[in-house]
């Protein structure tokens, strides 16, 4: 909770999508403090990848609207409005044609900046994800589904934007690359004074980054709260059952820890 | 062979023009057209409905339907214009094909993407659809090229030079080296522009700047030589030279040669001659003026041009009707009759003749029903095929059309039993073969005319007085000859005519 002001930086209000019958995101209502990161986290399919596009406008809401710095995002012409938000696709969506250079400045590019700034950002962000300035180079194919997901995080970060939106975005790394990597986003995010709204099914990495908590479930966000409230007031059931999973997990570990000796043949 | 070579520069260089423009424009139309149907939904299935059409009808039948539509909208419509046409219609459907499905099937991840870094539409499609779909839409461009380069072989029956010259004729006289010559110097061609689009293909690719500047420069060259050939003539203060005309076959191929060495001689103007023209074609491009002058036959302008086919007539009366139509409706000059006729005529093998007694068409009605006759690919659909039929009463017990360079060889095999030879092919006696007579004249006459273009009697008098000295020039006998060398020998038609043209201004 480090460097959120009282500014409202998003406000998600009544932001509901349905497709034909189905209702898909139900009337969700958020507001994003300046600077803070707040964590999406729900099972599959139940309308965090849906919730994130309708702020940055990839999917228009079928009712609801977004406010963004105050401003109705409906008003804002689309690409514009993108180009100040940091995405990170679930689904990586790095451009095959293009370097992994390329990749980062697409942004920049897009803004204009001069060829110097863009170099010159590519391998600050290069650095800043822990990827070798030599990759730089490489087609997105060349690369691991780990390093592939770092330039997408690097992309998204690319221009300097105030609000970043992350779905699921270290979903391919290993355990200890991945604390790595979550870590110093919390860096990146505090220096920058990024607005977040990040999605993850990973309660770990939830409990590690979030200032705030939202749990969806078939669409709807059933509690928004801190880590510490969701894990001692769990508003139902539901949300019970998904923040006692690290500590379920935790007991599992430790009931092996114990068992070892005894499977030893000493 | 070196004669058929010499030809390869002019012929290779208009088969350059033609399949260059004709790309440049199918490329140019498609890809725009192909882009506008994946933004605009309901343009999508129609214009590639409208390409599968276009595709699906004969290339042959889709160049020579370009001379009528272009003349109806008062174009060029003999020659280079309704070739391009042409061939740029039938390079549209595989470069819009591609680029509809090439960018329909750019991953909906990746466009997702783009949109989600801040890109316009605009820049969607240009840094990423269009960059993704370039393989597929190269590839459609490299199946227009290999097409149109083939196609283009079929221009020549309507007016345009190409390497469908050597085919076309070669096809005609049986010079199997000059359509060897056509097809591997087509061929060559298809994979020289092929390698190129693909060159550039991999130069942009892979980034090999190298590849990519070498591929460039090379189409570049090759436009710019096309282009510069193409336009040399518009700022050549030369005298336009005569052209003279001829229809695809052996015939035509002497005659024309004959009267080109001829004006030559006589005039000492320049002349060039435009071969193997469609059958209509010929009539239109002396009507137009592409042509100034070439051989009709009076029985082809009366049925085919002035549309009295169901009218009978003498032979001095059909000359003067189609001299009147050709003066009076077009401006043109019957400039003299040869001396000759080129009919159809039915024909048998002279040892049947001699087994069942013929000697008249008549004579084979009773037998018809027993017989098979074989004939040139239009005499079943023309009037003198119902009219020979219906006098005497004939049954066949089957109508084969073929190629007219096979049938003979098809009658002296046994293949077919009576075809309706050309009077003047000298196959006739080479094979064996007897022609029945017309007693009862249903076949109508078909006198060998030189028809001249209306430019002629306006700016060459000169030119018409020499073309009227050829009159009488060649009786039946004579054209058979000269038939029979070529078709039978192997000779080349302009070495006949040559020797002709040294025989007449020595004896005058
Ligand atoms: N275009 C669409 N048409 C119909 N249903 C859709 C469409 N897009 C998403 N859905 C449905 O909406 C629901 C929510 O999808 P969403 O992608 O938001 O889930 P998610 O929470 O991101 O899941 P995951 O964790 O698996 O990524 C799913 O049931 C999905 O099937
Ligand atoms: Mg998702």
């Amino acid at each position: 909770m480090t460097t959120v002001d009282d500014t409202v930086m998003i406000q998600a209000a009544g932001l509901t999508k349905r497709y034909g019958d189905a209702v898909v995101v139900d009337d969700f209502n958020l507001s994003v403090q300046a600077g803070e990161l707040v964590v999406l986290l729900g099972g599959s399919g139940s309308g965090k990848t849906t919730t994130l596009k309708m702020i940055n406008r990839l999917i228009e809401p079928t009712a609801g609207c977004v406010r963004l710095d105050g401003v109705d995002t409906a008003e804002l012409p689309p690409h514009e409005l993108r180009r100040r938000i940091g995405y990170v696709f679930q689904r990586i969506g790095l451009f095959p044609h293009m370097t992994v250079g390329e990749n980062v400045a697409v942004v920049p590019e897009l803004l204009g900046w001069p060829p110097g700034r863009i170099a010159a950002r590519v391998d600050e962000l290069l650095n800043l994800v822990e990827l070798d300035p030599t990759l730089r180079d490489r087609r997105p194919s060349e690369l691991s589904g780990g390093q592939q997901q770092r330039v997408g995080v690097a992309r998204g970060l690319a221009a300097e934007p105030r609000v970043m939106l992350l779905d699921e975005p270290f979903g391919a790394l290993d355990p200890v690359t991945r604390e790595r990597l979550q870590q110093s986003f919390l860096r990146i995010r505090t220096r920058l004074a990024l607005t977040t709204v990040f999605v993850t099914h990973d309660m770990t990495e939830a409990l590690t980054l979030a200032d705030r908590i939202g749990v969806m479930h078939g669409g709807r966000l059933l509690q928004l709260g801190t880590p510490r409230d969701l894990l001692t007031r769990p508003a139902d059931d539901y949300v019970d059952r998904l923040m006692s999973t690290p500590r379920r997990q935790a007991a599992v570990v430790e009931a092996l820890v114990e068992e070892t000796p005894r499977g030893t043949p000493s | 062979m070196t004669e058929l070579l010499a030809l390869l520069p002019s012929y290779l260089t208009a088969h350059l023009q033609l399949t260059l423009l004709a790309l440049l424009l199918s490329t140019g139309l498609s890809v725009p057209l192909g882009i506008a149907a994946t933004r605009i939904a309901w343009l999508e299935q129609p214009s590639l409905a409208l390409a599968g059409i276009i595709q699906t009808v004969p290339s042959l039948a889709l160049l020579a339907a370009m001379v009528p539509v272009l003349a109806a909208l008062d174009l060029q419509s003999i020659g280079f214009l309704p070739a391009i046409v042409g061939l740029t219609l039938y390079g549209v459907l595989p470069v819009l094909r591609n680029t509809v499905t090439g960018i329909a099937g750019v991953d909906p991840a990746l466009k997702e993407a783009a949109r989600g870094v801040g890109m316009t539409s605009r820049q969607q499609l240009l840094r990423v659809e269009l960059p993704l779909a370039m393989p597929v839409i190269v590839a459609g461009i490299r199946t227009a090229t290999v097409w149109v380069v083939g196609i283009a072989t079929l221009s020549t029956p309507v007016g345009a030079t190409s390497l469908g010259n050597y085919i076309f004729s070669g096809l005609q006289t049986r010079n199997y080296a000059a359509i060897l010559v056509g097809c591997v110097a087509a061929a060559g061609l298809a994979l020289l522009l092929d390698g190129l689009v693909r060159a550039i293909e991999v130069g942009l690719v892979r980034r090999r700047r190298g590849r990519l500047v070498a591929a460039l420069g090379s189409i570049a060259l090759l436009y710019a030589y096309a282009g510069g050939t193409l336009a040399a003539p518009m700022f050549s203060d030369r005298e336009r030279p005569i052209v003279v005309g001829a229809k695809s076959f052996t015939e035509q191929y002497i005659l024309s040669a004959a009267i080109a060495g001829w004006v030559e001689h006589q005039t000492g103007r320049p002349t060039s001659l435009l071969q193997s023209l469609g059958s209509l074609v010929a009539f239109d491009a002396v009507d137009s003026g592409e042509v100034d002058v070439y051989v009709d036959y009076t029985g082809t302008i009366w049925a085919n041009e002035m549309g009295r086919a169901q009218v009978r007539a003498g032979r001095a009366e059909m000359l003067e009707g189609v001299r009147d139509f050709l003066e009076a409706g077009h401006g043109m000059t019957l400039a003299t009759t040869l001396g000759f006729e080129n009919t159809y005529a039915l024909t048998v093998r002279a040892a049947d003749a001699d087994r069942f007694g013929l000697r008249t068409i008549g004579d084979l009605a009773n037998l018809a029903p027993r017989l098979a006759i074989g004939a040139d690919v239009e005499f079943f659909a023309r009037p003198e095929w119902p009219a020979v039929r219906d006098a005497y009463g004939l049954n066949f017990r089957e109508e084969r059309a073929m190629d007219a360079s096979l049938m003979y060889q098809a009658a002296a095999t046994e293949e077919v039993d009576v075809i309706s030879a050309y009077t003047t092919d000298g196959r006739i006696t080479a094979y064996d073969l007897l022609v029945l007579e017309d007693d009862r004249g249903a076949i109508p006459p078909y006198d060998a005319i030189v028809v001249a273009g209306a430019r002629l009697a306006r700016d060459a008098p000169d030119v018409l007085d020499a073309l009227a000295r050829l009159g009488g020039a060649i009786d039946a006998e004579r054209m058979r000859a000269m038939n029979l060398r070529v078709d039978e020998r192997g000779e080349d038609p302009a070495t006949v005519a040559a020797a002709f043209v040294e025989d007449l201004a020595g004896g005058r």
